[in-house]
């Protein structure tokens, strides 16, 4: 993302956009000053993307390369629709961190390095032959390096804390100096310092005076060096109510409202996985709204008594990634064959097997819309940012319940960790779609099961229901009667019928999301790529291309107008975290000559990345495969040596 | 649940129009028979109740049964009946598995849907083979089962379905026989169970394992191979007419059963065990006898009911609500929040 700096004042700097990255060892609590780092942000009135960086191992060995945890903010008073390409600022609490991270600063960017940490142990686990502080080796780069740990302890110290409890709160030391170097109020992080160890006083009066004492350094050694304060105008948006929003509250948020507008309880089963098990942990606190959370034994068990609740009429839900929707898909085809209302919830990591757990790739599309045995068709849906994830599930649960279908909702790990500034929306704005059950029948009418309303739907009965009782399974089942039945026009029927079911799902019109209607390029993306892929289509229509961008939310069934879209443009590029497989989906549905732009190193496309192939697509060569970027954070192998 | 008001229903009520299509001669027959017999004098309302099976011969049951049903996966029944059940405790669900379905693919869903201790009966029909896969070995299958695909025979310990079950934290055990006339009596004590009742029944797949519990099970000399336990009775088995009449008695030295001859009914004098269902340790103790050495233990093995998964699911989510506001709005807004005022204006 271009960084501009406008009218430089002597010591503050007016910016529109700035990426800052935290990183320490996994111990020194970077995801919580990333977090708070955010809030401060959001209340700013900044627009915002945050890409946490952490480890699979839960407690690394200290020090260590492959121990670093890192969090990166892009924020500023414009529109921002990623965590940024290349950092600005760096923050460094270790040499490891220091190590890892250090390539994919912006040259002339600033480091901030805790040189306390530098000591010659922590140097050899990094690698380090020399000090990097002192053997010149950044210059490149604006250092400012100080002893953060040793101030930290200073700044604790009346609180009687030992060394190892005084440097716990290094990260709050260096959030002070990040405030101040962008002129943001302590006192909300007072207060959340305050409740946070409401039992533990002591503790934050500690973190508190860390805290001030950050803050305090950066107003005194603002004279000496590259430290400047930075002023970052907030960004003009629509009026209302805003907070900051993770991928995964937003799903769980708009479950609540899902069943909410279907007026039904939720029921959900869930088993402990990367990145999903976020969702479960939002959902097992909001019991009020009639929420029923179950930790199953296995992925296979949570789908199954979603799938029960879902009989039992509540809305049955589940959620997991890749290798756990791989042990679901049997259960699915049963959710597709007793036509039963279902959400499945896939966030997507890396993969095959266990893949990269906490990174994040788009390559369950082939999964979701074929992965099951038989022809066993469901509806697919995708969510492109954190925020658009609320409409997206509330949009899943419209589908199951009106369809009577299990759909699958794709989001990926980006966009689970990753948080964004989000208008809080009216609930009551949004239509509702209360699901019926079947009561009863008029005098001398009988009872069929399988009978179709005019959407292909079912009728849902509720076991306690006089009079229709009746039997359903995964043996395939008569038209009407839901007997068992193996005939073979039975079967033909019945097959045509379910995938009459979902082709016939209402799905809006596909609109295109920047640029014109048609021209020589469309760049077709979903699911999280929607913001680098917007913003380097931005910065090619700035330039004069007729490009446009088009993003699609319903993967399965397509939107009836998007093969004619498409048809409008001499070029199709899709730009997607896997091998192709989306457009793979489009070619075949299309006949269409869509080009292929892949990444599948586990890191998000970088803006720069796509603007260089729309440019090359422009000049007739189109496609191809993002270099892989040592360089690029995240970096899923470390840079072990 | 399994206190609702009682319905009068006779057997008709419970049979659907659809043909059963099992084997002639198949003990599933018997089974369903049992059922459809016991369910009546229960005073069961078929609309509140539901049978959900995984896959197998015995998972066909559903749909011979007028309630409402769910043929599931393989394995998996356990898990869809704990959604229903958690869904609507109301319902008076019944489960049917196998000893392949329920022990060996659905082996975990059986630990934990016991473990948890789910309000339901869950009817375990165990013929140690698989049936409607063409006869291969089970896991309840005895060592050196000959099979398709083990045609020199099985070499691995067969599964012990009751020893399984208390392992797993079973509250109810018990244990019938497809044709014997005490089942619809361990059906009834399962039923009357409130939480997960546990009921291995010895089914006779006459195709591929023709009377493989004959030496207990048929009826010429049953006397002297069952032994048919009731809480508060001596563990007596045998008749006169077959040789004398028998009973368990516990060796406290050895800390194990021996038989012993009881002669004119003073089973007192010989020290013969009096059955207590609600104590794990004998229960425990019946289920691990060796069948040769000592008759089978049958009827109902252990009854001890404790608090069941669902109500304490239900109490924990009506505590947790409790004076909570239940206002979507609220609860989208929740967390720190901030207010932008003015024009809307968008630059990207």
């Amino acid at each position: 993302m271009a960084t501009q700096t406008a009218e430089a004042q002597p010591d503050t700097q007016v910016q529109d956009s700035m990426v800052v990255r935290f990183a320490g060892d996994s111990g020194d609590g970077m995801q919580l000053t990333g977090g708070q780092f955010t809030l401060s942000t959001a209340l700013a009135g900044n627009d915002l993307a945050t890409f946490p960086d952490f480890p699979a191992e839960i407690r690394a060995p200290q020090g260590t390369l492959f121990g670093v945890s890192a969090f990166q903010i892009n924020f500023g008073s414009r529109q921002i629709n990623t965590a940024g390409d290349a950092p600005d600022v760096l923050v460094a609490m270790n040499p490891a961190a220091l190590k890892v991270n250090l390539a994919s600063l912006k040259p002339g960017g600033l480091i901030i390095a805790d040189s306390g940490a530098f000591t010659k142990r922590n140097l050899e686990k990094a690698h380090y032959d020399a000090n990097p502080l002192e053997d010149g080796s950044l210059a490149k780069f604006d250092l400012l390096a100080f002893d953060i740990s040793e101030r930290t302890i200073e700044a604790v110290k009346p609180f009687g804390l030992g060394n190892k409890d005084a440097l716990r709160s290094k990260n709050m030391w260096t959030l002070g100096l990040a405030l101040w170097m962008f002129d943001r109020p302590r006192e909300p992080l007072h207060e959340w310092l305050k409740d946070k160890f409401k039992s533990k006083p002591e503790i934050a009066d500690a973190n508190i005076a860390a805290l001030d004492a950050g803050h305090a350094y950066g107003e005194t050694a603002e004279l000496s060096g590259p430290l400047k304060q930075v002023h970052m105008p907030a960004r003009p948006v629509e009026p209302g109510l805003y907070r900051t929003i993770t991928g995964a509250e937003s799903v769980s948020l708009g479950l609540v409202a899902g069943a909410q507008l279907a007026e039904l309880p939720m029921f959900f089963g869930g088993y402990p996985i990367t990145p999903a098990s976020a969702i479960l942990h939002h959902l097992a606190r909001l019991k009020e709204f009639d929420v029923t959370t179950f930790q199953a034994e296995d992925e296979i068990a949570a789908i199954c008594a979603a799938i029960g609740a879902s009989y039992a009429g509540q809305l049955g839900v589940t959620s997991s990634s890749g290798p756990g929707i791989a042990l679901k898909t049997e259960a699915m085809g049963l959710g597709i064959m007793v036509e039963l209302p279902l959400v499945i919830v896939n966030s997507q990591r890396g993969g095959p097997s266990t893949g990269l757990p906490t990174k994040t790739e788009q390559s369950d599309l082939y999964q979701a819309v074929y992965g099951r045995n038989g022809d066993a068709p469901l509806p697919v849906i995708a969510a492109r940012s954190p925020a658009d994830a609320f409409d997206v599930a509330i949009e899943a649960c419209r589908i199951a319940t009106q369809y009577m279908t299990p759909v699958m909702l794709l989001t990926d790990g980006y966009i689970a960790n990753a948080a964004e500034p989000w208008k809080v929306p009216d609930p009551s704005a949004y239509e509702p779609f209360p699901a019926t059950f079947l009561e009863g029948l008029p005098e001398g009418e009988e009872f069929l099961p399988y009978k179709r309303d005019a959407k292909g739907a079912r009728p849902w009965v509720k076991p306690g229901t006089p009079g229709l009782m009746h039997r359903v399974g995964g043996i395939e089942k008569h038209e009407t009667t839901g007997n068992i039945d193996y005939s073979p026009a039975n079967h033909q029927r019945m097959t045509e019928l379910r995938r009459d079911k979902i082709a016939g799902i209402d799905v809006p019109d596909q609109e295109v999301s920047w640029g014109d209607g048609t021209g020589d390029l469309v760049v077709v993306g979903w699911g999280s790529t929607y913001g680098p892929i917007k913003q380097a289509v931005n910065r090619w229509i700035e330039k004069g291309a007729k490009v446009s961008h088009v993003h699609v939310r319903h993967i399965w069934p397509l939107p009836q107008n998007l093969g004619e879209l498409l048809s409008g443009f001499k070029h199709v590029l899709m730009p997607e975290m896997n091998t192709g497989q989306f457009k793979t989906l489009l070619r075949d549905q299309y006949l269409i000559d869509a080009e292929s732009l892949t990444k599948t190193s586990g890191q998000p496309f970088q803006i720069a990345e796509l603007e260089e192939a729309i440019g090359r697509c422009l000049d007739e060569k189109c496609g191809g495969r993002i270099r892989t970027n040592e360089d690029q954070l995240p970096n899923p192998v470390g840079v072990e040596q | 649940m399994n206190e609702m008001t009682k319905i009068e229903t006779t057997l008709k009520d419970w049979e659907t129009d659809q043909e059963v299509r099992w084997c002639p001669g198949c003990g599933d027959y018997a089974i369903l028979k049992a059922v459809q017999r016991t369910l009546p004098q229960l005073g069961a309302d078929p609309k509140n109740t539901v049978f959900v099976s995984g896959i197998g011969c015995s998972s066909r049951f559903p749909y011979y049964m007028e309630t409402y049903g769910f043929h599931t996966i393989h394995g998996r029944a356990p898990a869809f009946a704990t959604g229903i059940k958690l869904a609507n405790p109301d319902l008076d669900v019944w489960l049917v598995t196998g000893d392949g379905d329920g022990l060996s693919i659905g082996g975990n869903h059986m630990m934990h849907v016991l473990r948890r201790n789910v309000n339901m009966q869950i009817m375990l029909f165990n013929n140690e083979i698989y049936g409607l896969t063409k006869g291969q070995y089970s896991p309840t299958s005895r060592e050196h089962t000959r099979s398709p695909s083990t045609p020199l025979g099985s070499v691995d310990h067969p599964a012990n379905p009751c020893a399984f079950a208390l392992g797993s934290g079973a509250r109810f055990v018990g244990r019938g026989i497809d044709v014997s006339k005490n089942l619809p009596d361990v059906l009834t004590a399962a039923h009357a169970h409130q939480g997960a009742a546990f009921i291995e029944i010895f089914q006779n797949c006459i195709v591929y394992n023709k009377d493989v519990f004959d030496d207990f099970a048929k009826p010429k000399g049953a006397e002297q191979q069952q032994l048919w336990l009731a809480h508060g009775e001596p563990m007596l088995f045998g008749s006169d007419k077959t040789g004398g009449v028998k009973g368990l008695r516990l060796n406290t030295q050895a800390f194990a059963f021996e038989v012993v001859d009881v002669a004119d009914g003073d089973w007192q004098a010989a020290g013969v065990q009096v059955h207590d269902a609600t104590n794990r340790m004998l229960a425990h103790m019946l289920v691990e006898l060796p069948f040769g050495d000592f008759p089978m233990p049958l009827g109902v093995i252990y009854d001890d009911p404790a608090p069941t998964y669902e109500a304490a699911v239900h109490a924990e989510k009506e505590r947790a609500s409790a004076g909570k506001d239940a206002s979507l709005a609220h609860l989208l807004a929740k967390g720190q929040t901030w207010t932008v005022s003015g024009t809307a204006s968008d630059p990207v």
